[in-house]
């Protein structure tokens, strides 16, 4: 592969860009892989990754349906933090955040990870508590965050309207090192990393049957063939459910849609990621210029990555009770994502009851930000059967009532 | 932005005046079930992309819980009917047959 | 340069001079214009800066989908940036500026990015930048933010001074297009009697026939315009909507629309914008066709312009974009251009047209008037640095060796047109490649489908692909019919109208001009002109596997900018199949999405800002609140008081007063907000004792009970007190953020799960205002106001209730006290809620009544171990881990939550369980910390043995008390353990701890001696 950098560009221009080779192979597939992993977004892709980086495991094919990084990937609102509550969601955030730190040079990819800060504001008594016990929380994780003041939080975000008339911002958990980056990157960096060390990007084929015997994965069906493989890794988010019912089980979790939208770019104005909870609407702005705004998902299952206005609705409402500049500025562009919400809204990185299948989704809505250490985690799980990261992500824990709630911070007000 | 008609107060009503409640016609497991029995009933779920029986409350309206056949890939409806049905109704399995002819009830 | 014609213009009205300004300059036009054409006519060529070169930009279009013409309008608190100079109307004293330069429009520093985009291809950013690591952050990406973006953001200090409203309507048909297709429509469908609202995003109807020289039955087609207009507004079922633009369609017939009402006029008191919320059974898109550019060297340079933008300019507005034009199309259409700027006396040098020959009715009558045609030639470059010299010729099946320079100061180029097929796709309508056109257009067999599994949006004329206005009339009419017999109501008979045009003769489809161009020339194609993508960016991505239209739009930003790609989206595939190989369908169409063109924020927000953001719920006795300046915390909808400071008192300082006087006299605390849910029936009492975890059943008329509610999940959901009324009858009491959902969870399972049980529910939690009268001379200030009902301890003992009559009002009193005190909770109806509040606070003032707040009904709560809902609990919490044991009942086969709390994880006696903190120093613990416990988990994490649940100052003890869940926290009461705080205790130091001691969690009156008088 040859590197990317300024002097390769520099070289290129007096070659009209004409001597650019392919960021990743199109190989035709091979009969036989050592893992295949389903799915080609930025899960599945750092799956791979660390499977050949991490374990040497290289004789591996992602297998992708559609593009390469075309999912939800492709339609997030690119916030990256790890200040999560609960011991096991701070630690696999957590690493994934710090391998974002390092990615680009890693990858040789610029992802554009941008450490601007992440804010959650606290607009009610009830969110003060729920923060400063994350901040707590936090202090013991390795987490570095912090609870401000309403002041600090109007230092940080000048645009941010402090006085609404019914949620004051009350002050905020700051994490310093959250950010953004730029979601395509993420995906094409590590297709690239993939393709390089020999792995197989096998895109516009899907997979329609899981083969077993005995219990045990042998291989799968293809729209382009059969393809044996010693193990198999789900990795297909909204469509998990899906791909379960094709390798013969089921799993918690409902598919629903999530939106999104950014306005027409405006010249740097908020240089930090705003989330506002109590309200339910965040905000960041993009390099572009572009206000990037997300809201809550639908509450209804759906696979057609469109969703209903009256959730946008709110989110713009709330968000100009927050940053009043935004009521003149024009949304640009609207588009939805699948999600996969598991029963405890927090992810699985198991086994499953069919032996050497193993799956990773239920990112539901805050599947970027990990991906890095989601990869990290279920490639650990796939070649060692074991992950510190992924353990309490099993799949068991519905049946053993042993949840990983993170909607604690957020509970039920007296 | 979906819409049903509520099978108690006849009104055709927009998502906005209702709450949705998740996968229709689970079995409730009690004390004395098995871990797999309700592990089952509180998560596991069809999640069909496709025909998807699920409950809606007209909570903005008459208050009424019914439930509905919908296809999660098209959000077209087949037909919506009251929550005391134990299973979903001969006529909207006949409805669902005459658009989607390969569906089978699982 | 651009300038004004002495006569024509359709839409102007010359008699009627607009003063505008333009980066301060004061510049005239006239009533009509639109800012494009007032600038244009003003001789103002370069109107803006492309985003990521900076380059001089002029008008190109004419409509929303205009790229570079984008300004900063008005000014402080009216700013808005991003208008399109083409889709804003003037008025007088508009003030507008441009954007995206330092310092000036005309002389831009970011300019030099021109001199070597060479450096500057597609995705550069992600191959460079990588190192050092840090510069990304704070080198690199301040840059680039600060040279991206586009207009200057609003002044945050200022809040938008107006207002914007949103209409709802219900309708058979929504039209979208006052074009002659949508006209048409409206006639047809008026005729049948369906409801119709017909919305023109334009300040205009008829769309471009009138520009096209298009006559319908004999008549210049302005004339059956005029006469369609004033036929449709007297029909009742038909409403008429201009400057209104149908910006998505959303499923089963959910339809928005985006009215800019007042932008053209802005005055006080109007709304500025409306969006209409509008369900429709049908829509019929009769959106018309958007031009496309050509790809040429210097295509983007200012005065080049589409053809039929500068046809448009000339014929409405008598603007135009120079006075010798040369035309460079594949086409017949632009011809029209030629003859409109020949007809206006304007120089046409030449018409340059890409295909081999140009032997139509167009091509014909334009050689009749002396104009060149040159066939089989292309344009291989543009001469000129800030506007258009010359215009080079070539071969265009050629590399694009010169043959000849024309001068002229301006160009209209003509690439052929795309059907507007957006609002077919928001719901998914396919579309088909029609190579014939070489456009994409509805596919008839795949449409968006609605609720019922049936297409419900049809396109109509122009956006169907019937472009020539001929078809366009007869299309629209049968896709009308279509429409309506879908519908079930009657058509017409009426006869297609008799139009006539000039035939046209087939284009050429022309993507790269020309044809052999070399990288050098494929470098200066624009092909998105706001984001600066060329050919030369697309075939890059092609070359580097980002083959997937997807992929390849992400990779370079084609169509990403503000114009959605309207121009971009199918030369940028066709050139993207071109690099492949492959055919255009087969590397796809992109999805459009809503909005069709950006719209306001504040429309879609809509009335709901300020004080009606959101609901507000309001108790009785609010209004003395407010005016007792009460210090409110929002819980739900509602607003609480938090506390009642007086005047120099802090927060804490009136908790404290208010705790001490609760304590010590007498308090009185607003609990209207507390959820009152009636639950009746023969079965009543065999429900709630499946709601709670303890038995209700057996309580008797004239009692109370605490209980416990869980999800079925297991986990504890809401807690409260249960009296009962009758035999058949139960309050349940919930907390605040209760009320709605525990009656939603009651009306679940009554409806779905045990539907043969004969209960009723009813939330009558505003039917009553509630006060709590509380502590130790409750009884006495009761007394003095007089009741009809003994209110002594033996009568009405703690925890009964008695209904009777209290200083008069109509009331139920209930002992039962979340402070520990002597308490009596007395419901009277809403209505008499205030004066009761009034009489309880005049007759209370000798024994110093004092309203009290949330607060120090919180720190009294936990001053007696009281657990809280959503502080003690968390969602993740069960009854077992706040030794409520007690109110678990064992009897039970079964409650909501008891299989679940059989699970492993539930049982285990690792479980944190509830106790008391008492620092040892007596201060008030950190909210949140975590207990420490020995050494580090797999993942590096601190090992913790609890947390603080409530932690507050108690007032009364004089020192901080806590709540806690603790590992086996009940069996080591006296035990010492360290919490964590986030406070470093020097710089650089490992943040401190404080230690304290387990104790019971009661640490006030833990006999109940005090409640229980």
């Amino acid at each position: 592969m040859r590197r990317y950098s300024a002097f390769a560009i520099a070289r290129q221009a007096f070659r009209h860009h004409e001597g650019w080779e392919r960021a990743w192979r199109s190989p035709e597939p091979k009969a036989r892989y050592d893992v295949v992993i389903v799915g080609a977004g930025g899960h599945g892709l750092a799956t791979a990754y660390y499977l050949g980086k991490n374990h040497g495991i290289r004789n591996v094919a992602v297998i992708e349906k559609g593009w390469l990084g075309g999912g939800n990937t492709g339609r997030n609102t690119t916030i990256i933090r790890s200040n999560y509550l609960q011991d096991p969601s701070a630690a696999i955030y957590e690493k994934a955040r710090s391998l974002y730190e390092t990615l680009s040079q890693d990858l040789n990819y610029n992802v554009m990870f941008s450490p601007r800060g992440v804010m959650m504001l606290a607009q009610t008594e009830h969110e003060i508590r729920g923060y400063q016990r994350t901040a707590h929380a936090n202090a013991l994780q390795g987490v570095a965050t912090e609870f401000i003041s309403p002041r600090r939080v109007k230092e940080l975000c000048p645009i941010i309207n402090l006085d609404g008339p019914r949620y004051p911002v009350l002050g905020a958990l700051w994490q310093p090192r959250g950010g953004t980056a730029r979601h395509d990157a993420v995906a094409w960096g590590y297709a690239r990393a993939c393709s390089d060390i020999g792995m197989d990007i096998i895109q516009q084929t899907e997979v329609t049957g899981v083969q077993r015997e005995g219990g045990q994965v042998v291989g799968i069906d293809t729209t382009r063939g059969p393809i044996a493989c010693g193990k198999l890794g789900i990795v297909v988010a909204g469509h998990s459910g899906v791909m379960a019912e094709r390798a013969g089980f089921r799993l918690p979790i409902e598919s629903v849609a999530l939106q999104a939208l950014v306005s027409e770019p405006i010249k740097p104005v908020m240089d930090v990621v705003v989330m506002a909870n109590t309200v339910h609407g965040y905000m960041s702005q993009s390099d572009k210029g572009e206000m990037v705004i997300g809201g809550g998902a639908d509450g209804y299952n759906n696979y057609t990555q469109r969703g209903s206005f009256h959730h946008v609705e709110e989110t713009v409402r709330a968000l100009i009770e927050t940053f009043p500049i935004i009521s003149r500025l024009k949304m640009l562009r609207w588009w939805g994502g699948i999600v996969d919400m598991t029963g405890d809204r927090s992810p699985i990185i198991s086994k499953t009851p069919v032996e050497g299948v193993f799956v990773n989704c239920g990112w539901g809505t805050g599947g970027f930000k990990a991906i890095p250490g989601s990869g990290w985690a279920m490639a650990e799980l796939m070649a060692k059967g074991h992950s510190p990261l992924a353990d309490a992500f099993s799949l068991d824990r519905f049946r053993e009532g042993r949840f990983i709630d993170e909607s604690v911070a957020a509970g039920v007000a007296h | 932005m979906l819409t049903f008609r509520c099978p108690y107060c006849g009104i055709d009503a927009c998502e906005t005046e209702l709450a949705p409640g998740g996968e229709a016609h689970l079995k409730r497991f009690g004390p004395g079930s098995a871990d797999a029995d309700f592990e089952a009933y509180l998560f596991l779920r069809h999640n069909a992309k496709g025909v998807h029986f699920e409950r809606w409350r007209h909570a903005m309206g008459c208050g009424k819980w019914f439930l509905a056949a919908r296809c999660t890939a098209t959000l077209e409806v087949f037909g919506t009917y009251p929550a005391q049905t134990p299973e979903p109704p001969q006529d909207i399995v006949a409805a669902i047959r005459a658009k989607r002819p390969d569906w089978s009830l699982s | 340069m651009s300038l004004r014609l002495p006569k024509g213009g359709r839409l102007i009205d010359r008699d009627k001079r607009v003063v505008f300004s333009f980066n301060g300059k004061r510049l005239t036009g006239f009533a009509g214009d639109t800012l494009a054409s007032a600038l244009m006519g003003s001789g103002q060529r370069i109107m803006g800066r492309s985003f990521k070169y900076h380059r001089p930009r002029g008008v190109v279009a004419s409509g929303v989908e205009e790229p570079n013409a984008l300004v900063n309008l008005g000014k402080g608190k009216t700013h808005e940036p991003n208008q399109r100079a083409t889709t804003t109307e003037i008025f007088q004293g508009l003030q507008a500026t441009s954007q995206n330069h330092w310092p000036s429009l005309s002389w831009d520093i970011g300019e030099v990015n021109a001199l070597i985009p060479r450096f500057l291809p597609a995705g550069f950013y992600y191959k460079t930048f990588i190192h050092p690591r840090p510069f990304w952050k704070h080198v690199f990406e301040p840059f680039i933010r600060q040279s991206a973006g586009l207009g200057k953001a609003p002044d945050p200090k200022l809040q938008d001074p107006d207002r914007y409203e949103q209409f709802y309507a219900h309708t058979d048909l929504v039209i979208a297009g006052g074009g002659i297709a949508g006209l048409q429509a409206a006639l047809e469908a008026g005729r049948s009697g369906a409801q119709v609202i017909l919305c023109e995003q334009s300040a205009h109807w008829g769309g471009r026939a009138p520009v096209d020289g298009v006559e319908i039955e004999g008549q210049p087609a302005e004339v059956w315009i005029k006469n369609a207009v004033d036929t449709l507004e007297k029909m009742e079922n038909i409403h008429l909507r201009l400057r209104c633009m149908v910006a998505g369609v959303y499923d089963h017939g959910y339809v928005l629309a985006y009215e800019r009402v007042s932008d053209h006029a802005p005055q006080d008191d109007v709304v500025r914008h409306r969006l209409w919320r509008i369900r429709s059974r049908h829509v019929i898109a009769a959106t018309g066709a958007l031009e496309r550019p050509l790809s040429f060297a210097g295509n983007d340079k200012p005065g080049v312009m589409l053809a039929s933008a500068v046809r448009d300019h000339v014929v409405n507005y008598g603007s135009a974009p120079g006075e010798r034009v040369v035309i460079v199309t594949n086409n017949d259409d632009a011809y029209r251009t030629a003859l409109v700027l020949a007809e206006a006396g304007l120089t046409v040098p030449c018409v340059v047209d890409a295909r081999a020959r140009a032997e139509g009715a167009l091509p014909k009558a334009v050689r009749a008037r002396g104009i060149r045609v040159l066939a089989g030639m292309g344009i291989s470059n543009i001469k000129g640095l800030r506007g258009v010299v010359a215009a080079q010729l070539c071969r265009q099946d050629g590399a694009g060796e010169v043959i000849e320079d024309v001068i002229c100061d301006a160009v209209a180029m003509s690439g052929g047109w795309s059907p507007v097929v957006h609002l077919w796709s928001h719901c998914g309508g396919k579309l088909l490649w029609e190579k014939e056109n070489s456009f994409f257009r509805p596919d008839p067999d795949k449409p968006p489908t609605d609720q019922n599994g049936e297409g419900f949006v049809i396109c109509a004329g122009a956006a169907n692909g019937a472009l020539h206005a001929g078809q366009t009339l007869e299309d629209a009419l049968n896709s009308t019919r279509k429409s309506l017999q879908d519908l079930n109501m009657p058509v017409s008979d009426q006869a297609f109208l008799k139009v006539s045009v000039p035939e046209e003769e087939k284009l050429e489809p022309v993507w790269i001009m020309p044809a052999k161009a070399g990288p050098k020339k494929r470098a200066k194609m624009w092909l998105d002109f706001q984001n600066d993508v060329k050919v030369s960016d697309v075939q890059l991505a092609a070359r580097e596997g980002y083959e997937s239209v997807e992929h390849t739009k992400r990779y370079t930003t084609l169509g990403m900018a503000t114009d959605q790609g309207k121009l971009s989206n199918i030369n940028g595939l066709a050139v993207l199949a071109g690099a492949l190989g492959a055919e255009i369908p087969q590397v796809g169409t992109t999805t459009f999405r809503p909005p069709y063109a950006p719209i306001s924020m504040g429309a879609i927000a809509g009335e709901a800002r300020g004080a009606l953001f959101q609901p507000l719920r309001r108790t009785p006795i609010q209004g003395w609140h407010e005016d007792n300046g009460a210090h409110f915390e929002p819980v739900g909808y509602w607003r609480r008081p938090y506390c009642f400071p007086r005047k120099g008192e802090s927060h804490r300082d009136a908790v404290n007063r208010e705790i001490l006087a609760v304590r010590n006299g007498v308090g009185l605390l607003d609990a209207s907000t507390l959820g009152k849910i009636i639950v009746k029936g023969p079965d009543a009492g065999r429900f709630l004792d499946m709601l709670y975890t303890n038995v209700m059943s057996s309580l008797k008329p004239g009692k109370c009970r605490y209980g416990l509610m869980c999800s079925e999940n297991g986990f504890l959901m809401d807690d409260g007190v249960v009296a009962r009324l009758d035999e058949e009858t139960f309050l349940v009491h919930t907390t605040t953020g209760g009320a709605d959902r525990i009656h939603a969870h009651m009306e679940d399972w009554l409806q779905c799960e045990w539907w043969d049980w004969k209960v009723y529910t009813a939330n009558v939690t505003e039917a009553f205002a509630q006060i709590a009268v509380v502590g130790p001379k409750a009884r006495a200030l009761l007394n003095k106001i007089g009741a009809d009902i003994d209110l002594s301890k033996e009568a009405l003992p703690f925890m009964g209730w008695a209904e009777g009559r209290i200083g008069g009002f109509d009331a139920r009193v209930f002992r039962i006290s979340f402070s520990g005190e002597l308490s009596f909770e007395i419901a009277v109806p809403a209505s008499q809620g205030r004066a009761f509040w009034d009489k309880l606070l005049e007759a209370g003032a000798e024994f110093g009544a004092t309203p009290y707040g949330t607060e120090a009904l919180h720190v009294m709560r936990a001053e007696k171990g009281f657990i809280m809902i959503g502080d003690e609990t968390d969602g993740t919490v069960i009854p077992q881990d706040l030794g409520l044991d007690w109110a678990i009942s064992k009897k039970k086969d079964d409650y909501l939550g008891k299989r679940a709390q059989e699970r492993s994880h539930m049982a285990d006696p690792e479980r944190w369980k509830l106790v008391g903190l008492e620092t040892l120093d007596g201060s008030v613990l950190p909210d949140g910390s975590y207990a420490l416990d020995e050494g580090v988990n797999e993942n590096g994490q601190g090992n913790t043995q609890g947390r603080v649940t409530s932690t507050y100052f108690s007032p009364t003890l004089g020192r901080g008390i806590a709540m806690g869940l603790v590992r086996h926290g009940p069996d080591r009461m006296g035990e010492v353990i360290a919490f964590n705080t986030t406070k470093p205790a020097a710089k650089g130091a490992a943040p401190k701890t404080i230690k304290a001691r387990i104790v019971s969690p009661v640490f006030y009156d833990p006999e109940g001696e005090k409640q229980n008088v």
